[in-house]
This record gives C-alpha cells, sequence and structure tokens, in this order.
C-alpha cells in the first residue's frame, strides 16, 4: 500500500478530524469555567460595588449598614496572615529540606510523606475541630489571634512541605555532585546551591498556601472567632475577626443591604488574593529568569 | 596483593612497593568490592595508581568503571544501598576506615563528572565558591584567575567573569568544570568520561589540558573512547563485568596484551 492512496488520506482525514473534536471539547470546557467565574465576579461588583468606598473600609462593623465597614475584619486578616506566615514557612520548609535532603530514604520516609499527602487532604473544618481542642482550650490560647494562626498553619503546612519538596527534588542532583565533590557538606551544599534554585518553586507555594489561609472560614467559625470586632487587634493574644467570617455572617443575615455589604468585602478578599498570586507569579518569573541569564 | 588477581605490568610500571606512598603510589585498592543492595557491580579489585600519571580505565557499558573511580572520593556515599568490602588506601589513609570524613576527602580528591554541571551562577562564583567554604585564605580573584589559566580558558572568559557559566558553549562549561575542581588544589582529579558529550575540537583541547596538568596532579579517567586511553594515558585499567582483567602500561594493553579478552576489547572485537 503506498502512502498516498485513497485509504490512507481517508484515514488521516479521519485521524484529523478527532484531534479537531478534541481541541473543540477541551476549549469549550476551559471557556466554560471561565465563563462561570466571570458570571460570579460580575454578580458579586454588580450587587457590591456601589457600597465599597472608603468609609466601608475605614469602619468598624455596626447594625446599621450605611455605618458598617471591614477595618477589624481586614486588620484580623493581616494579622493573621502574618502569623500564619511567621509560624509555617519555617516550620515547613524545614520539613521539607530535611526529608529530601538529610532523612534516609527508607519506609518511614515514605510512611511520613503518605501522612503529609493525606494530611493536605484534610477538610478544613477537622482542623478547626483540632484547633478548638488543642489551642482553645488544652493550651488556653481562648479565642484568640494565636489560636487562629496556629490553627491556619497546620492547614497548609501541608502544601508548603509538599511544594516545597517537589521544588527541591527538582534541582538536578549533578548540582548536589558538583557541590560534594568540591568538599561541601550537607548544609553548605543546601544553603548555597539547593535553596537558591529552589525558591521561586517553594515562594509559589507558599503564596498559594497563604492565600487558602486568607480564604479559610470554617476553622476560625470553629474555634470560635468573632463576628462582631469594634476594635482593631493589636497583638496575637486578642480576639479577632477575619474577611471570610465578616462575609459570612453579613451574608447569612435576611436584609439585602448587608447581602451587599458581603458582596462588597468579597469584592475586597478577593482583590487581597489576586494581589498575593500575582506576587507568586511575579516572584517565579524573576527568580527562573534571573537563574537562566 | 590478592593472588586471584593475575595481574601483569609494563616494563616502566612498579608495583613492588611498599604501602607508605614510597616509589609514587597514590592510591592502592585491596580486595575492593562493591555491592548495590544484592547486586555485586565491582569484584575483588586489587590495583595500585601511581602518581603524576594519567591512569585510564577502560571497559564496556556497565562494566563498574564509574563506580569504581566515584568510591575514590566516596560519592558512592549518596547513591542508596551501596555497600563495600575491601579496602582503598589514598596516601597510606583508610578511606572508608572510622574517622574519615569524606567531605575532607572530596577536598584532596576532585572530580569532574560526564556531563558538564556548573553552578546557575557566574562563572566566577562556580570558582570562587568551593575554595570559599572551604577556608581558603589567599586573595579568591588570584586563584579565579591561576584556575581557569590552568583550564586553559581564561583568554576565552577573563573579560565576562561575572556572566553566568550556563551561557559558555559545552566545552567551556567542561573546562570550567575543571578549573572549578582545580581551585580546590587537590591531588588527585577523577575524570569519569569528561569528553562524552563534547564535539571533537572540545575534546582534544581537555585532551591538550589533561597533559600539562599532569606534571601537578594525578588523574584517573574513565573513557569509552579507547583512542582517547591510548592517546592520553600512561597506565590503562581494562575492567570487565565488575573484574580487573588487566592494568598495565598503556602501550603495552594496546599492543601486547596479556589478556586474550583485552586482546579482542582493543582490537574492537566486542564492547
Amino acid at each position: 500500500m503506498s502512502l498516498n492512496s485513497e485509504k490512507q488520506k481517508k484515514n488521516l482525514a479521519q485521524r484529523q478530524y478527532k484531534t479537531k473534536l478534541f481541541r473543540l471539547f477541551c476549549a469549550s470546557i476551559t471557556w466554560l469555567s471561565t465563563l462561570i467565574l466571570a458570571v460570579l465576579v460580575w454578580q458579586v461588583t454588580a450587587s457590591g460595588f456601589n457600597w465599597l468606598d472608603w468609609q466601608f473600609l475605614s469602619s468598624f462593623p455596626s447594625r446599621f449598614p450605611e455605618n458598617a465597614g471591614i477595618k477589624s475584619a481586614i486588620a484580623g486578616t493581616f494579622w493573621l496572615v502574618g502569623l500564619v506566615a511567621v509560624i509555617s514557612i519555617p516550620v515547613g520548609v524545614s520539613t521539607a529540606i530535611y526529608l529530601e535532603e538529610f532523612a534516609k530514604k527508607g519506609r518511614v520516609n515514605k510512611w511520613v510523606e503518605v501522612n503529609i499527602s493525606n494530611l493536605a487532604g484534610v477538610p478544613s473544618i477537622v482542623y478547626g475541630i483540632l484547633g478548638l481542642a488543642v489551642f482553645v482550650r488544652f493550651l488556653a490560647l481562648n479565642r484568640s489571634l494565636l489560636s487562629g494562626a496556629l490553627t491556619m498553619s497546620l492547614l497548609i503546612l501541608p502544601v508548603i512541605i509538599i511544594a516545597s519538596r517537589e521544588a527541591i527534588r527538582a534541582v538536578p542532583r549533578s548540582i548536589r555532585y558538583a557541590a560534594f565533590s568540591l568538599g561541601a557538606t550537607r548544609w553548605q551544599t543546601t544553603w548555597s546551591h539547593i535553596l537558591p534554585a529552589s525558591f521561586p518553586g517553594i515562594m509559589t507555594g507558599i503564596i498559594l498556601a497563604l492565600s487558602r489561609a486568607i480564604g479559610e472560614t470554617a476553622p476560625l467559625i470553629m474555634i470560635g472567632a468573632l463576628t462582631f470586632v469594634a476594635f482593631v487587634p493589636e497583638g496575637p493574644m486578642d480576639a479577632f475577626t477575619a474577611l471570610p467570617i465578616q462575609i459570612y455572617n453579613w451574608a447569612s443575615r435576611p436584609q439585602d443591604e448587608f447581602r451587599n455589604l458581603a458582596a462588597a468585602a468579597i469584592i475586597v478578599l478577593l482583590f487581597i488574593l489576586l494581589i498575593m498570586n500575582a506576587t507568586a507569579i511575579y516572584l517565579r518569573n524573576r527568580f527562573e529568569h534571573g537563574k537562566n541569564k | 596483593m590478592s593472588a586471584k588477581n593475575k595481574i601483569s605490568f609494563g616494563q616502566n610500571v612498579r608495583q613492588d612497593v611498599s604501602e607508605n606512598g614510597e616509589s609514587g603510589v597514590l592510591i592502592s585498592l585491596e580486595n575492593l568490592s562493591i555491592f548495590y543492595s544484592k547486586k555485586q557491580a565491582i569484584k575483588d579489585i586489587s590495583c595500585k595508581i601511581f602518581s603524576n600519571k594519567i591512569t585510564s580505565v577502560i571497559g564496556p557499558s556497565g562494566c563498574g568503571k564509574s563506580t569504581l573511580l566515584r568510591a575514590m572520593n566516596r560519592m558512592n556515599d549518596f547513591v542508596d544501598g551501596v555497600s563495600l568490602e575491601g579496602k582503598i588506601y589514598f596516601s597510606g589513609m583508610d578511606l572508608y576506615g572510622d574517622g574519615v570524613d569524606p567531605v575532607e576527602i572530596r577536598h584532596r580528591i576532585g572530580m569532574v563528572f560526564q556531563d558538564p554541571n556548573p553552578f546557575p551562577k557566574s562563572i566566577y562564583n562556580n570558582i570562587a565558591w568551593g575554595p570559599k567554604i572551604n577556608g581558603y585564605e589567599g586573595s579568591i580573584d588570584e586563584l579565579v584567575e591561576r584556575s581557569l589559566k590552568q583550564a586553559a580558558l581564561w583568554d576565552e572568559v577573563k573579560d565576562r567573569l561575572h556572566m553566568s557559566a550556563l551561557k559558555l558553549s559545552g566545552g567551556q562549561q567542561q573546562r570550567l568544570c575543571i578549573a572549578r575542581a582545580l581551585a580546590m588544589e587537590p591531588e588527585v582529579l577523577l575524570m569519569d568520561e569528561p569528553c562524552s558529550s563534547l564535539d571533537p575540537i572540545s575534546t582534544a583541547r581537555i585532551e591538550d589540558l589533561m597533559f600539562e596538568l599532569k606534571s601537578r596532579y594525578t588523574i584517573i579517567i574513565v573513557t569509552h573512547n579507547m583512542q582517547q586511553a591510548a592517546r592520553i594515558s600512561d597506565y590503562t585499567a581494562f575492567i570487565e563485568a565488575g573484574k580487573l582483567v588487566e592494568i598495565g602500561d598503556t602501550e603495552q594493553i594496546f599492543t601486547r596484551p596479556v589478556q586474550k579478552r583485552t586482546e579482542d576489547y582493543v582490537t574492537g572485537r566486542f564492547g
């Protein structure tokens, strides 16, 4: 059979048709999800945009919708993210370095790895229950920012560890060998070569994990974060609220005005998330580019 | 020396020297066996490596040449499940003895790898890093220049020392890796098929370089390329399936090998 026979041509046309069909399928799915997101954003914007002004950002909550604002919620969210970062980044990255560079690769390591992956899949409400039992009650930290931050740190630690391990593992072995062959210790190799090379990946993982912490509501409700806070927290032991809790509180009220307030707060939350994700992408591109310079 | 190993030597090679390193024995392997989990990669090898000479290790793929080379600066420590029997003495020191720190060994026995593996840093920092972390006290600038000159790379890069090393060509990168190893001022340079990913011109430059380095360093090179072994080395070891078939003067190995297997291999009848 020659390559130019009729049968061959027909067969080729069929194969190309399948490619087109598959492409169409993938494209429609992509656009469908984008469309749904756009509709959501549009709805939120439409109902909340008019309420979004300086008064809204700089006022405490109130029972009068026109006076209500998210000052304490924004402050609480920033406090929370800051504390979560301080707790989870050193712990998560150190764990990843230990597991990848120092721990013996064996059954124990594998077992730890499986458990961390499983922890990443545990529903956030379960972390809330844990936080309530351990931090709020047992360690008597009460309903403080610290309780919330510790609970959130537990929640995102698996994500940070997994992302950091992937990033560390992606550093070519040849770089490690080169360093070792020059008489470097494990620590010198890790500090001078492994960490800089895996920095973009680790950073991306951290920021995505922190973004998740910003948006989580269930664990905070579980540990009893307040929903009506007329003050800005001044230290880690203060009671607090956060944006998702404020949104949850307003959205569950019957009055339309409060639902609009919830929409306005969602816009603020989305904006913060967007900024964080943009930072992650910027950092990754910048450092990956820097590496190949 | 083990009686199990029938080893023959050329007229220039003296093997009847004591362990203490006189008469130029720098490294001696005694009944060395290396295992990957259960599989035995190196089978009871004994031989001696002479200082300020180039010794090449030839043999078919998978015969254990690289494993043997990596045992000499304990790079096999990073491979899971590797165990070792027998002894390797370096200047009379048992490399696998108690209290021997592999970090110090790698300081004294440098290595150049099969594929060029510069750090994703500047040319300057590629060379400066090793001496810095090992507490080098002299002028790093001078050391960088000296190392690059020794590796015959200085003229090509002297105006762009702070450019990323990844921008160099493959041959230049490999010479940079040699310069990086030389900057540690090692006593031995282990080279694991250093030219296998290079073009003939770059290969020729590195071979020239090895000739020049011979006066100051002891070089052990694993190579697939028998012409290369014949061109550059003083001694040649032929390894097959983990066993040392024959070691001796290069000229003798290539022209009057004692073992039939060696003759078959160097004349291209197999491998």
